[in-house]
């Protein structure tokens, strides 16, 4: 940890932002141990380095949030390359929010740089004599350019995590009839036209019934006709065909014994 | 096809094949059908659905279950009516059975349905992408999850507030909810497109949902099989864990769960029995549903806990998982230091050097026999456990189309069942006219019924559909049992019914039968109705509820029921039981009557006593 401070230390000198009061909170930085960054992870992705940095935003005043910064490096590793094009988005990022060019990359600055890439950065004022930019500007330049320094690292707001900034959630897509009524309306038609052609079908059945029934109650009444004549077996005789299809038909509806 | 009715009733035997070919068929489908609803229940009441299990229920099975289906095939076919005939031929003072078993009937279907109810909007929901039950919705300013969702899970939000809305106390009715009354009325309008005419349209019905399932469930066996951590829930499955026996209550379960997978004592069994030819072996006919019953709950059970098995797993190594990233984050260890397979071995070492840290970590203790072992009650089973084991799949949408279809067909089936043990007697007793089209009568039952229903749609319609569940179908079907078999052995006399049975099959009845039909049977169910009425006394019946403003949530909240809900309950179970003694006393009174006044001819003149073998000849 301290050489990483006296490392810092060497690369504030080189810009000439070093001061006495500067090194100091610098110091600070590394000894008010911060809350470390949590590594939301789908450990499923293979993970050729994880890097987790504590990241701490030095207190110039007490509302300062802290962030941190939380990188999962899926296709690459994270060297000083990698640190450059960080300092060179969040750079980005202010210039665009803040719509002045004066932020340079060499105004941002990051300590603490851990094993699990999690590190504390701090973007300085050049113009206004080594002080750093208030934690709630950066912030708010930030999450307008989020999707932009998401993508620049090919990571997601959930491996790429700032802490303190809340990512808005964007809501899911809905259509504008929800696809259940569709899929109920389609059911409910069916059934109903099921039902619509058994009870046709069922009154049909129905009608042509009675039209045999009353078809048949006709023939039974020239039967009891004739049967009332005299002697019934030869004028059952005469009638021999068309009475005894009737009959035999009448035998059938009744249940043998 | 009012022929086919009047034949089962005035038996004419022979000369209309088909019909007599298609219900045969239907009695073994049909009580294959229950067989599957008795696995939905069973696997829907997953806390008792442990290895264990198995054991009283083959016991039950063999000296309960067989031996009853027996007897009410038997009864029916040879007497050729449906129950409430049946059982007044029997003895007009145990007429009550058949009413007790309609009653039963009524109060099954009426919250069965409700069940299906949800099952169908499931369904339909499962047409989206993503799945509505694998995502939180968004609160209000869009920066998180919904509160009651990020503290529960999505599945969960997705049933009890997207689906049920459901209210914290059952005495808060809530609203009726819109879109499940849609739902319930399609449930009953295909009920009634299937019921339209009676057997016949059932008859081609349930072609359809006795095959179905089979082939999903085949095809949820082979895709359960290939996923990770399948092998523990089968592990799980037959090891029997043989404390959970001492529980009086799993054999309790096991006796009732008997009766509705069989659908003893609903009078549907006589009714679809008398379909039959009478000299059709009863016998082999009983054995076989039985057999094939049990073969289906064992073969659907196991793609049940194979996902079963899978989702424990998932949650395991999630569990794991975060543990890990807590230590690592802790620790500022590398990555992949801590695997899954070296974890146990890291944690005591971190242990041993930093218990500590290891303490303010505050790990959740991650057991793969406690996730196997996590019991979810009641409709859990499906509407939770198999929703989130199905988000994990590959091809998700798929899966739930045809996960819920087929549970869909399977209550169907156990619908068809029910309503036919509600028709048929109604038919039977002529409150209807002749003349009247079955269609409309039909028509009337399901409209009567999908309109009390619309109680179960409320927000605190599932605790209702609970008590249902609990009352209505486990301690009057017991009851039902007990006197059925007492009816026939002691009342009828064993020895007649053997004869007509022999008579029936051709062959004589064994020692088995005679054994348990004259002791084991009543008896066991003597043993199992005290066993339950004792166990209720003991404590007051409680429920779990679904509170958000619980401190305990996402738990459920353990609660009592208020006095007029155990009144309820109360009324529940005795409104079936009750018919029994009051159609025994009405008929009492009948005869005192007919007893004083000596000019009117007893009409009815089938109380049996010495009837002769032709007795297929009912009364005109």
């Amino acid at each position: 940890m301290l050489s990483s401070a006296s490392q810092m230390h060497r690369m504030l000198s080189k810009y000439g932002l070093v001061s006495k009061q500067l090194w100091e909170i610098m110091h600070l930085c590394h000894i008010t141990k911060c809350v470390k960054a949590q590594r939301m992870g789908q450990s499923r992705i293979s993970i050729l380095e994880q890097l987790l940095a504590e990241i701490g935003m030095i207190p110039i005043a007490e509302n300062h949030p802290q962030m941190m910064n939380n990188l999962l490096s899926t296709q690459y590793a994270w060297d000083a390359n990698e640190e450059y094009l960080f300092k060179a988005m969040v750079a980005f990022a202010m210039r665009r929010y803040s719509s002045k060019s004066t932020t340079q990359i060499s105004n941002v600055l990051l300590c603490n740089v851990t094993d699990r890439v999690s590190f504390w950065f701090v973007v300085t004022d050049s113009s206004k004599n080594v002080t750093t930019v208030p934690g709630s500007e950066v912030e708010a330049a930030i999450r307008m350019n989020r999707n932009r320094i998401n993508n620049a690292f090919l990571l997601s707001d959930k491996t790429l995590q700032f802490l303190k900034i809340t990512s808005t959630l964007s809501p899911p897509v809905e259509p504008s009839t929800p696809v259940w009524l569709i899929v109920f309306g389609v059911v409910l038609c069916l059934i109903v036209a099921g039902i619509v052609f058994l009870i046709i079908s069922g009154i049909r059945k129905h009608k042509k019934k009675n039209k045999e029934s009353t078809e048949r109650e006709n023939l039974e009444e020239k039967v009891e006709v004739t049967l009332e004549n005299g002697i019934p077996c030869e004028a059952l005789d005469i009638k021999a065909g068309h009475v005894n299809g009737v009959f035999a038909a009448d035998d059938e509806r009744f249940t043998s014994l | 096809m009012d022929e086919e009715v009047e034949c089962s009733i005035l038996q004419c035997s022979g000369h209309l094949p088909q019909y007599f070919a298609l219900p045969r068929r239907q009695s073994k489908a049909s009580g294959c059908q229950k067989g599957w609803a008795g696995t939905l229940r069973c696997a829907v009441e997953s806390d008792t659905a442990t290895g264990a299990f198995l054991i009283p229920y083959f016991i039950a099975l063999l000296f309960e279950g067989i031996p009853l289906l027996h007897l009410e095939l038997a009864l029916g076919q040879y007497l050729r009516k449906g129950s409430i005939g049946a059982w007044n031929t029997i003895s007009a003072y145990l007429g009550g059975i058949g009413v007790a078993s309609w009653m039963v009937s009524v109060l099954i279907s009426l919250y069965y349905n409700t069940v299906l109810t949800w099952v169908m909007w499931y369904f339909i929901n499962s047409f989206q992408e993503p799945l509505p039950w694998s995502v939180c919705p968004l609160n209000e300013n869009r920066t998180g999850f919904n509160e009651e969702c990020y503290e529960s899970t999505a599945v969960n939000y997705f049933w009890y507030r997207k689906t049920l809305n459901i209210t914290p106390d059952i005495a808060e009715s809530g609203r009726l909810q819109w879109w499940l009354i849609l739902c319930l009325a399609a449930c009953w309008a295909i009920v009634y497109l299937c019921t339209i005419r009676g057997i016949e349209t059932t008859g081609k019905a349930i072609y359809v949902t006795a095959i179905f399932p089979y082939l999903v469930l085949t095809i949820f066996l082979i895709q359960g099989l290939t996923l990770p951590g399948a092998t523990e829930g089968l592990i799980y499955l037959f090891t029997p864990n043989l404390s959970t026996l001492k529980n009086p209550r799993v054999w309790l379960d096991a006796a009732t769960q008997i009766f509705f997978s069989l659908s003893l004592g609903f009078g549907g069994l006589i009714a679809f029995a008398s379909y039959n030819p009478t000299k059709n072996d009863c016998e082999k006919d009983a054995v076989t549903v039985a057999i094939v019953n049990s073969m289906t709950s064992l073969y659907a059970s196991i793609p049940v806990f194979s996902v079963l098995g899978f989702k424990a797993t998932t949650a395991y190594w999630d569990c794991l998982d975060r543990n890990i990233i807590n230590i690592i984050n802790e620790f500022d260890l590398p990555e992949e230091s801590i695997m899954r397979q070296n974890y146990t071995s890291w944690i005591s070492f971190l242990n041993s050097s930093y218990p500590e840290k290891i303490a303010g970590l505050k790990l959740k203790s991650c057991d793969l026999q406690e996730f196997l072992d996590q019991s979810v009650s009641g409709t859990g089973l499906a509407f939770i456990v198999f929703t989130q084991a199905i988000i994990l799949m590959p091809g998700s949408q798929a899966w739930a189309i045809l996960f819920f279809i087929m549970l869909f067909s399977l209550g169907l089936s156990s619908m068809f069942g029910n309503i036919e043990g509600v028709f048929t007697p109604l038919l039977e007793l002529q409150i209807v006219p002749k003349s009247a089209p079955k269609e409309l009568l039909s028509g009337i039952i399901c409209l009567i019924s999908f309109l009390i229903a619309l109680c179960f749609t409320l927000g605190s319609g599932s605790y209702w559909i609970d008590i249902f569940d609990r009352y209505a179908s486990s301690v009057p079907l017991l009851v039902i049992a007990f006197f059925e078999v007492i009816g026939v052995v002691y009342i009828y006399k064993i020895n007649r019914f053997s004869k007509d049975v022999e008579w029936m099959t051709g062959r004589k009845l064994n020692l088995y039968w005679q054994i348990t039909w004259r002791f084991i049977s009543p008896l066991l169910l003597l043993i199992v109705f005290t066993a339950f009425v004792t166990l209720q006394l003991q404590k007051p019946p409680s429920y779990t509820a679904w509170n958000p403003k619980y401190e305990g949530f996402p738990m459920k909240e353990e609660k009592v029921y208020p006095p007029w809900v155990q009144a309820i309950c109360v009324l529940l179970v005795a409104l079936p039981c009750m018919c029994l003694p009051l159609a025994a006393l009405f008929h009492l009174v009948k005869q005192k009557r007919r007893s004083k006044d000596p000019s009117l001819v007893p009409s009815e003149v089938f109380s049996c006593q010495g009837a002769n073998i032709n007795f297929s000849h009912p009364k005109e």
